[in-house]
């Protein structure tokens, strides 16, 4: 009855084979780990991933450039020069200016400040929302898992962003308003995920051992069942926080989300496209970040995915 | 003779189902005294987990319970859902047959442990974590303190039962109902989780309603025994009583086919046919089709519950059974 009547598979392998690398025997496992909260494992494994790794330096990069942009901006964003039109990258304009003289290195930086912002707090909010309504529809079932997942149906058989642009020209062009249409639309994915995870987690036998205890029903999927559904929500908030980036970008691109003249890297796209031969650099660098950020969120989905899955467990 | 701590009269359990309702328990009566264990015995499908689930208030919402179920005196069945809840932990518990995956993948051994003396004796965190490693140690868990914070993933099949124990017996319940506790574990563990369970008994004075199909178990474990059969109690008898004299046709076909040390080689005793349709039971005796000593009136009538000697009850016509076999 101690950790050591665990079988250690390896080493019996390593008899039977006696003429094994020595790697192997060092490499099997000898006593049972000391105890490691799931957290500390999936870190552990999610440093080991590489790409990972430099996705989650690039969000950092990209969040501290947002969190710091007066300091990180070399000049006002918004301040116009009719003297310094459309110049090329060079020592003192980084990025180039733009067709109002704008310094485009500074407008990107502050750029990054309304991604960012707009990526993570829709996220957070479509979490919000959409999880408690996820996980009361698969653990109380009946009617009212019938309403909400035929809604949050309704809602994911319009395409994401389609439905983003409908929402954002409905409450009006405003950065917040893009955010509240973003989050709208991403939120009936993770109804859909909660609910199907609480479904399974109804079903099994610690659900039933939690009732078993006299848990109350807020407290099973409080306390019980939303812990365990924790590692797939946050892979997929990852993504989703690319996604909406994109999003975000592209309902400033059409006009619906910052307002001119404060930056985005979706509106600056939009000014670039007309000067695309003459100024290639407009549309290169904001171009260039939204690029890098969704890539670096992809890449840190892909790692927390590889790190959280009970599956890939090597211990 | 003391008050029981659990009295179930007539309980009766129907499912509705796409074909015809289905009465998985059917007029079950059965008691058991604090300090005591009670083994139900029975195939799968006899309704032993169904009549536990009742107590509990565990079934799902499409069966109807009917009968009564007392707990310390009191109807279960007419209480609130809200006081019902609060018994299920407090006042009785379960331990269910798989411990490999009923303890939360999330939490420790000690953080579920606390849960219970949280969620009942309403103690703080730090609080119910020190009595859940005192409840670790009393289960017999080495290094209790070390592998309350371990997670259930970290500790082994024999050792997650007993944390299940520990998290039922926390709040010092009145009733434990113990669900096949042993079946997932291989026979040296279950032998001393057995035994765990019998040494805690004694000094907490809880009524123990073992579950099982295992004969071994009940003769070691058990001082009164209900054989259930196709939702009904069809005999009960203290263990000893049992083993020795039994009465009824389907109890004895079930020692029959237990298996012995003793016993020559060659095919294990088995009972010819199977387990009625519960959808459409037979209307007589409900072991009759099986029955080597069936007469008419078996297959016609429903027998009684009846007593053939002092606390030895029996549900067949033909009882006692040894004048039968004398005539035979």
């Amino acid at each position: 009855m101690s950790a050591s009547d665990d079988r250690s598979a390896g080493g019996r392998a390593d008899l039977n084979r006696p003429r094994q690398p020595m790697s192997a025997v060092i490499e099997s496992p000898a006593v049972a780990p000391a105890a490691e909260s799931p957290g500390r494992r999936a870190l552990r494994r999610f440093l080991r991933h590489r790409l990972a790794v430099f996705g989650a330096v690039v969000v950092l990069v990209f969040a501290a450039v947002a969190l710091l942009a007066p300091l990180v901006a070399t000049a006002d964003p918004n301040a116009t020069s009719w003297s310094a039109i459309r110049r090329a990258p060079s020592l003192q304009y980084w990025f180039g200016t733009d067709e109002n003289g704008r310094d485009v290195f500074s407008r990107v930086v502050w750029g990054a400040r309304a991604s960012m912002m707009a990526g993570t707090i829709s996220v957070v909010v479509a979490l919000l929302a959409g999880v408690p309504i996820g996980l009361l529809a698969g653990l109380v079932g009946g009617w009212v898992d019938a309403l909400i997942s035929r809604v949050a149906d309704a809602m994911l058989s319009v395409p994401f962003l389609i439905l983003a642009i409908a929402l954002a020209a409905f409450l009006g062009p405003a950065l917040e308003n893009a955010m509240i249409a973003i989050a709208i639309s991403a939120s009936p994915v993770f109804v859909r995920l909660a609910r199907g995870m609480a479904l399974d987690a109804r079903a099994t036998d610690w659900v039933e051992a939690a009732r078993a205890l006299g848990n109350p029903p807020w407290r099973i999927g409080l306390l019980h069942v939303l812990p365990n559904i924790v590692p797939p929500l946050l892979v997929q908030a990852t993504l989703a926080i690319a996604e909406a980036i994109i999003a975000e970008a592209s309902l400033s691109f059409l006009g619906l989300g910052q307002q001119p003249p404060e930056p985005s890297w979706g509106s600056m796209l939009n000014s670039a496209q007309r000067f695309l031969t003459q100024a290639p650099w407009l549309a290169v660098f904001p171009g260039l970040a939204i690029f890098l950020v969704v890539l670096a969120f992809n890449l840190v989905g892909d790692g927390l995915r590889d790190a959280l899955d009970p599956r890939s467990d090597k211990r | 003779m003391t008050v029981p701590a659990l009295t179930i009269e007539n309980l009766s359990v129907e499912f509705a189902t796409d074909r015809g309702s289905l009465r998985a328990v059917d007029g079950v009566s059965l008691s058991v005294a604090p300090g005591r264990t009670l083994a139900v015995v029975g195939e799968s499908g006899s309704g032993k987990s169904v009549s536990a689930l009742a107590v509990m208030g565990l079934l799902p919402g499409s069966a109807r319970v009917g009968g009564h179920i007392a707990l310390d005196g009191e109807d279960l069945l007419a209480l609130p859902p809200e006081a019902l809840r609060a018994r299920r932990g407090g006042a009785m518990a379960m331990i269910f047959q798989e411990p490999m995956t009923s303890l939360n993948p999330a939490f420790t051994a000690g953080e579920q442990v606390a849960e219970a003396l949280r969620v009942h004796r309403g103690l703080a965190p730090a609080a119910a974590f020190a009595e859940a490693v005192a409840m670790l140690e009393r289960v017999r868990i080495p290094d209790a303190a070390r592998r309350a914070r371990q997670y259930p993933h970290q500790l082994s099949g024999g050792m997650r039962q007993r944390v299940m124990i520990a998290i039922a017996l926390a709040c010092r319940p009145r009733l434990l109902l113990a669900d096949e506790p042993t079946t997932a574990l291989d026979v040296t563990v279950q032998a001393q989780i057995l035994a765990l369970l019998g040494q805690l008994k004694r000094e907490t004075g809880t009524a123990v309603v073992l579950i099982t199909h295992d004969l071994g178990v009940v003769a070691d474990h058990a001082e009164d025994v209900a054989v259930m059969y196709a939702g009904r109690v069809v005999e009960r008898a203290s263990a000893a009583t049992l083993f020795a004299r039994p009465e009824h046709p389907y109890t004895v076909g079930l020692l029959g086919a237990a298996p012995r040390l003793t016993g020559g080689e060659g095919r294990l005793a088995s009972i010819e046919g199977t387990v009625p349709d519960m959808r459409n039971p037979p209307p007589g005796c409900r072991f009759a089709p099986r029955c080597p000593f069936a007469i008419t009136r078996c297959v016609a009538e429903p027998p009684p519950l009846a007593e053939v000697a002092p606390g030895h009850m029996t549900a067949c016509w033909r009882a006692p059974l040894a004048q039968v076999l004398g005539a035979a």
